[in-house]
């Protein structure tokens, strides 16, 4: 028995056998690897948006991990992550910059904010490489260049819709509330255009500052105005959570106002800590976490099973998987050999009718998503938890803002 | 007529109750900067860990709220001490760029910290049921915990008046900011009485913290993104002083929502250049000492 800290003879031995077996691997590994797609995948893991980017990236990480034994024999798709830390345009084309030229990755993909992805755009035009964007909602993204194409949403998609249902289900007048920033000013615009096509009328617009801790003074004005109803958009997580609080203790709803939203403001992970605030509350999204669909079912299993019961999913992270999803059947079909314009008229003309929210197919004049919208409004399950609850399809809508205004 | 009192009752309410959460946290930070003359940024990260113990024994481990608040303050004050002794002490009366360096870097240590352990949601708080409801003022309801919220204000307020006032610590603390040297040769142990001040302003920045979870939601980027609301009602209030930050505060929590109630296109403007113009009015703040 050896007591002071020495190696010891059989501390050698099973030294000499672990370094001679680090030796042996790497000739079988390269012969394993014979094509290796590099993927780029650059989205917020710190900052102000770390909680929508860490969403993507799970999702995006589980559908890989999932689905990579479908891959053809020999064919891997390797990921190579950057952080944005948050809206920074210049560091987040900078960080293309580097994965295109010093990483040679084939694709790249991701991109929490629509600032960052604008500033993207151009250097995969100019470099001739594809962008899967999984979230960045800005109208216009996928005309800045031949190459991006979105899985996710954009703010037109989601509340035209909402506008048309509203006029169509009794609500006659509503005054806008958004935040100052260009999601606001789109969600303002699709819901202006889907209400008043049908009939409603809009009697005023208030614009939220972007910062902003203390939503009641802003919701006690529109409250003095006493309008019908109210839609309402801010950014989700802790600000629709302030916004709520306000709306609850002005006492909107005793006033007898409707509430109307959009899926940011009704983001499933956040519901947990609105309470009873939020029961009632309509608004339209593209991927609520009750769903009843199998797909979702299936969907939920291997989440909760990879990241614990606790974790909830939502839109965010849908983008992410069927953004993987269509990077995956790329590589599939082409055994992961493509060129950049391959992999564009691959992309361009995707389908996956089986995505946990639904049928979703990419629009191949535009590069955009077209999916099912869909009218939710939060109830209490049988657990107790509140859950937005589909009651009402839009199916496969087209991104209106950019049929109404065709290119150039 | 009755509505627009109606609705200025309202805001004065809602302003009162954002305006004791921010005199709550920036108080101690007056006293530690006037005091010690040493600018730290890093108040909030104090008010954030208040805020993510209270919170985190109250749904980790069930406590009720009052429980957890207090072992939430006895720890930040405490914790506070060791970073005290430690750190800042090595920075008393050196470079103000120093100073704001290092408490730039505590900040985003704290970041990092906080969303390691806690996630970058924020961390849901809900007020105990005996505070929770509403109570009914001239025909309005008002949420309960915002009234709380000013009453703990109101009596912080004076018991910290009275502190500094009626007692011996208080008057050591008057003392040692009037004229630190002369203090110091009368006999007063000006460190110790830094650690204690230092311990008492990160401690009701926890409380601060702590109580306005429901306004300030606690997330990993807590002080850097309120820091600027602190910052503003020290400077406007004036360093060293009790009545200077109380005064700033209100000022900014009601203004703040008063004017984002009569122009909300200018958002919080307003804000802004009032402090502005009380800085080149009184460059001290407004009860600062000379």
């Amino acid at each position: 028995m050896r007591l002071r800290g020495g190696f010891g003879k059989q501390g050698w031995v099973a030294a000499a056998a672990l370094a001679g077996s680090a030796v042996a691997l790497p000739p079988v590994a390269q012969i394993a690897a014979a094509q290796t797609v590099k993927v780029g995948i650059i989205l917020s893991y710190s900052g102000s948006f770390a909680e929508q980017g860490e969403e993507i990236d799970r999702g995006l990480k589980l559908y890989l991990k999932e689905h990579e034994k479908d891959l053809p024999p020999g064919v891997k798709v390797e990921l190579v992550t950057r952080d944005d830390t948050g809206p920074n345009p210049e560091l987040a084309k900078r960080l293309a910059q580097e994965l295109i030229t010093r990483e040679h990755v084939q694709l790249l993909a991701g991109e929490v904010l629509s600032p960052n992805a604008a500033a993207i755009a151009p250097l995969t035009a100019e470099a001739k490489v594809p962008f899967v964007l999984m979230n960045a909602a800005g109208v216009s993204i996928p005309r800045m260049s031949p190459y991006v194409v979105r899985v996710s949403f954009t703010q037109w998609q989601m509340s035209m819709p909402m506008g048309e249902w509203a006029a169509e289900n009794g609500i006659k007048s509503a005054h806008i509330a958004v935040t100052d920033f260009i999601a606001g000013h789109d969600a303002e615009g699709g819901f202006t255009k889907g209400f008043t096509d049908h009939g409603g009328k809009i009697l005023g617009t208030t614009y939220f500052p972007v910062t902003n801790p203390d939503y009641v003074p802003l919701l006690q004005r529109i409250k003095d105005a006493k309008p019908e109803a109210v839609f309402m958009f801010m950014p989700g997580g802790k600000q629709a959570t302030a916004a709520m609080k306000a709306w609850s203790d002005l006492g909107m709803k005793e006033a007898g106002i409707k509430l109307v939203t959009l899926q940011d403001v009704m983001i499933d992970d956040e519901l947990p800590n609105m309470g009873e605030l939020p029961l009632g509350v309509v608004s339209s999204g593209s991927y609520s976490t009750a769903a009843n669909r199998p797909a979702n079912k299936a969907f939920l299993a291997m989440w909760n099973q990879e990241y614990g019961p606790q974790a909830i999913p939502d839109f965010f992270t849908i983008g992410g998987w069927d953004g993987m999803a269509a990077i995956v059947d790329l590589v599939k079909a082409t055994k992961g050999k493509f060129t950049a314009d391959e992999a564009m008229d691959f992309l361009k003309n995707w389908k996956n009718p089986d995505s946990p929210r639904g049928p979703i197919m990419i629009d191949p004049n535009t590069r955009d998503i077209i999916q099912n919208i869909y009218i939710r409004r939060v109830e209490k399950q049988d657990d107790g938890k509140l859950a937005n609850i589909e009651f009402a399809t839009f199916p496969m809508v087209k991104d209106p803002w950019k049929e109404l205004n065709p290119p150039k | 007529m009755a509505q627009i009192l109606s609705a200025a009752l309202s805001i004065g309410f809602h302003g009162l109750a954002f305006a004791m959460v921010l005199y709550l946290i920036s108080v101690g930070l007056s006293v530690t900067m006037g005091l010690m003359g040493f600018v730290n940024l890093a108040h909030g990260v104090f008010a954030m860990a208040g805020g993510y113990v209270m919170t985190g024994l109250m749904s980790r481990l069930g406590l009720p709220f009052a429980l957890a608040l207090a072992i939430a303050v006895t720890g930040v004050a405490l914790a506070s001490v060791v970073f005290e002794r430690l750190l800042y002490r090595r920075f008393y009366g050196g470079a103000e760029l120093d100073q704001v360096l290092l408490t730039m870097g505590l900040i985003f240590i704290s970041v990092a910290v906080a969303k390691h352990f806690f996630g970058s949601q924020a961390q849901a708080m809900q007020p105990p049921l005996a505070l929770s409801g509403r109570i009914d003022l001239a025909g309005r309801d008002f949420p309960a915990y915002r009234g709380f919220l000013i009453l703990c204000g109101a009596a912080l307020v004076t018991a910290l008046w009275l502190g500094l006032e009626r007692t011996r610590f208080g008057a050591q603390i008057r003392a040692a900011v009037d004229n630190l040297r002369m203090a110091q040769s009368v006999g007063i142990d000006t460190s110790l009485l830094f650690t204690f001040a230092f311990a008492l302003g990160s401690g009701l920045a926890a409380l601060g913290g702590g109580l306005g979870a429901d306004i300030l939601a606690i997330d990993p980027n807590y002080a850097l993104e309120n820091l600027v609301y602190f910052l503003i009602v020290v400077a406007v209030g004036g360093l060293g002083s009790i009545r200077g930050p109380f005064l700033a505060a209100l000022l900014l929590g009601i203004g703040d929502t008063a004017f984002k109630y009569l122009l909300p296109e200018f958002g919080a403007f307003f804000i802004y250049a009032i402090a502005m113009g009380i800085l080149l009015w009184r460059p001290r703040g407004l009860f600062g000492r000379a």
